[in-house]
């Protein structure tokens, strides 16, 4: 008895160091010299070299000549220390008020476009941080964020259809367009957005 | 659905196929070969670490000194992981200052992971220090993860062996068993993985968490850490504990639609591959291939009503307004419709409760699929080890029924199944619903366990009853809008996962220690043939038929009630 445990306690730091320590070190120093840019985080900068966000992290946008991303439960929106789901069933009230409003105000910022909002739009991510959105629900925005920088809406039609990302390998996940790299591209393209002051998100909260 | 979508589920399953065979040849190798591969390069460290943990690793031992190492082994972990998080605040390689994690869900996080569930009632990122995530939760990941390993192939040893005259008592030794698992088989898979990994956008550091100024100026925070290295043995070892609250659904934690595919292909690995390294044991690979078709026919049942329930339009999202294609709250737009669908079935078939879509958002009858899945007793691949000692109960107890309809004592690989076995299998079929059944009806009437629901009807009870059986099946999914971080929840699924774990390997290493000793009768006429295509489809019934006669009204008022109302327009 007394013995077995000795044993275990034996075989727990043998197994935690090999595991918990010396495993992930290894990984961490290969990792660092083959893909630093990856292992710290894929970070986006802007024309000024200023770091402006995770290539595969989405943030929001509220600002008409942005296209923005679908609405987020992490922390107060798109807080990336706060990933999370909105958790609503089918059956919630909640989440059908949540669609209900969603809709207005879509309505509302995008008079120009016909059609049925697209569901992505108006539903929220797993993860509260999708970075994508469906090539349709990027075009969908297009007229307003045509309209709001003054550009013809073709040109923005162009600048979009250039970031469209296949299926991998043809079958695998589904077509997207990262929102975050399709509005760098814009201000690149067509000059970056007079700046105002822009709502606070992602307040850093932990639960 | 679509073509498209058919053909991603097909092309995870041919490469699956593909895998079994390999890596299950491997696995009898570091298992029960006379040589171990890599002599020169392994065989030594394997050695040194033998002598380090002191285990007298050339003694077999029976099955009572097999469960009392597990055992032993388990509880000092529990205690470590424990202490871990309580000192967290004390300990290095914490930049965000987070507190100690408190008392009862350190208890429930410690049972969590050493009884290889990683149901999380907390935010990772808001709650665990590095230090924690890595050297704690990650090593029990692993370890965890060989445990169930070593069960697995005691009670195939069990089945196996052919006694000599003075017959055989022995089931292997546990330190040798947990030792090889992690050596030869997890950290080499790991440590090229968590490479590619890397590679595709996960992160690897140990920076604090990096702020920054978004585009429209506003100010985000992006969690880091060592996410890579955890991640792959999340899988391997079908944990599913994440990194960060949204796990797989969490870009950090799986960006890209390939690493979509790898983690499901982790998950299943190596409980398929273990069909095959039984069959090798039994003698006759067609006893495992037989296993291994019983659980493909469930996993395709289950991917195709995930994948058809959820290509549905989600009902409260459902208005004159809006178009929608499938059911997308709670789904992340790089993986879609399908790759949600068949992650959720694949995580759920095996232990491992990682998510890469929110299945609290799921249609009723989508949520039905992984609730069903882990009440069938995680046997579909199942966890690591845990799926082939729970399907070899099934099959014990499918060649018992099969016995009676002839008319004569079953037996199985030649050795007579008695009153004794069936009794312990008995045990082990029985413990899963008590756990699930008793615990969530307490739930479902005291105001501890019902103020803590995020949904309200039927959707509610739902989430207490995928608690528990994610907790007792060690699976660690959840839905997750309950909020589970109260003394009630944290202590209540803290026990439900000692129970679903230990009190189920117990009875499982009786029977391999009471098989093992059996004399072989060679087959006769009469014996009931257990590697053909009649014998799968028995286990495929008595599996089925088991989980539906337990958890039928259960599931009818929960899931399936829900799915009219939905349809009738009803919110609550």
């Amino acid at each position: 008895m007394v013995s077995t445990l000795v044993t275990a306690l034996r075989a727990c730091v043998v197994t935690l160091v090999l595991t918990g320590v010396l495993y992930p070190l290894a990984v961490t120093g290969v990792a660092q010299l083959l893909f630093p840019f990856q292992a710290q985080g894929s970070l986006v900068k802007d024309e000024q070299g200023r770091v402006v966000g995770s290539a595969l992290i989405g943030q929001g946008f509220t600002r008409g000549g942005y296209f923005q991303p679908r609405p987020s439960a992490a922390g107060a929106g798109y807080d990336a220390a706060a990933s999370s789901g909105s958790n609503l069933g089918p059956t919630s009230q909640k989440l059908r008020d949540r669609v209900t409003a969603e809709v207005e105000r879509l309505r509302q910022e995008n008079p120009d476009t016909p059609g049925l909002v697209p569901g992505e739009l108006v539903t929220t991510s797993a993860s509260g941080l999708d970075p994508h959105l469906s090539p349709e629900a990027v075009r969908w925005q297009a007229p307003r964020v045509a309209k709001a920088r003054g550009v013809a809406p073709e040109r923005v039609l162009a600048v979009v259809n250039s970031h469209v990302e296949g299926r991998t390998l043809g079958v695998l996940g589904e077509p997207r367009v990262n929102v975050l790299l399709l509005n760098l591209a814009l201000d690149r393209q067509f000059g970056r957005l007079a700046s105002e002051p822009a709502q606070p998100m992602g307040a850093v909260t932990p639960e | 659905m679509t073509l498209i979508g058919w053909l991603q589920i097909v092309l995870f399953f041919a490469l699956l196929l593909a895998l079994t065979k390999p890596l299950g040849t491997y696995l009898f190798r570091v298992f029960e070969g006379q040589t171990q591969p890599l002599p020169r390069v392994l065989g030594p460290v394997e050695r040194v670490l033998l002598r380090l943990t002191g285990a007298s690793a050339r003694r077999e031992q029976t099955w009572v000194e097999y469960c009392g190492a597990l055992l032993a082994f388990s509880v000092v972990g529990m205690l470590i992981l424990y202490g871990l998080q309580r000192a967290q605040h004390v300990l290095p390689l914490n930049p965000q200052g987070l507190g100690a994690v408190g008392p009862e869900l350190s208890f429930n996080t410690a049972a969590s992971f050493v009884a290889n569930t990683n149901w999380q009632s907390y935010a990772g990122e808001s709650t665990m220090s590095y230090l924690t995530q890595m050297v704690g939760l990650a090593w029990q990941n692993f370890v965890s993860a060989a445990a169930g390993l070593g069960v697995a192939l005691a009670l195939a040893r069990g089945f196996t062996r052919r006694p000599g005259p003075e017959g055989a008592k022995t089931l292997g030794n546990f330190w040798v068993d947990v030792v090889r698992g992690t050596l030869y088989v997890l950290l080499p898979l790991c440590f090229v993985v968590a490479l590619f990994f890397v590679s595709q956008g996960m992160l690897q550091n140990f920076a604090p968490y990096h702020e920054l100024t978004t585009l429209e100026g506003a100010k985000q925070t992006l969690a880091m850490g060592p996410v890579a290295s955890q991640e792959v043995i999340k899988m391997l070892g079908t944990n599913g504990g994440g990194f960060f609250n949204a796990n797989s659904a969490h870009p950090f934690e799986n960006p890209t639609p390939l690493t979509n595919l790898v983690q499901m292909l982790l998950i299943f690995s190596i409980p398929s591959a273990l069909t095959y390294t039984y069959g090798k044991m039994t003698g006759d690979t067609k006893q495992g291939w037989a296993l291994f078709a019983a659980m493909s026919i469930l996993f395709f049942a289950g991917v195709t009503a995930a994948y058809a329930a959820e290509s549905q339009p989600n009902a409260a999202v459902a208005s004159a307004q809006v178009a929608q294609v499938g059911n997308l709250e709670g789904k992340e737009v790089r993986y879609g419709i399908t790759a949600s669908a068949l992650f959720a079935t694949v995580t759920t078939d095996a232990s491992c409760g990682a998510v890469n879509s929110m299945h609290d958002s799921f249609n009723p009858l989508g949520g039905l699929v992984p609730l069903v899945n882990m009440q069938l007793g995680e046997v579909i691949f199942g966890g690591v080890g845990a799926g082939l000692y729970g399907i070899l109960i099934m099959v014990v107890l499918s060649v018992f029924i099969a016995g009676l309809m002839v008319g004569r004592t079953p037996e199985y690989l030649g050795k007579k199944i008695e009153a004794k076995e069936m009794k312990l299998a008995m045990l082990y079929v029985l413990i899963f619903p008590l756990f699930i059944l008793g615990m969530s009806a307490v739930a479902a009437v005291i105001p501890q366990g019902v103020s803590s629901l995020n949904n309200a009807g039927p959707h509610g009870l739902t989430e207490i009853l995928y608690a528990f059986t994610s907790a007792t099946a060690n699976n660690g999914s959840a839905f997750a809008g309950l909020n589970a971080n109260t003394p009630f929840w944290n202590i209540s699924l803290g026990l439900a996962m000692l129970g679903g774990r230990f009190l189920m390997i117990v009875p499982a290493l009786a029977i391999a220690g009471s098989m093992v000793g059996k004399k072989v009768v060679p087959a006769g006429p009469g014996t009931f043939p257990t590697n053909g295509a009649l014998f799968t489809g028995l286990l495929v019934s008595i599996v089925v038929i088991v989980g539906a006669l337990t958890f039928f009204p259960a599931l009818s008022l929960s899931p399936i009630v829900e799915h009219f109302l939905a349809g009738a327009g009803k919110v609550y």
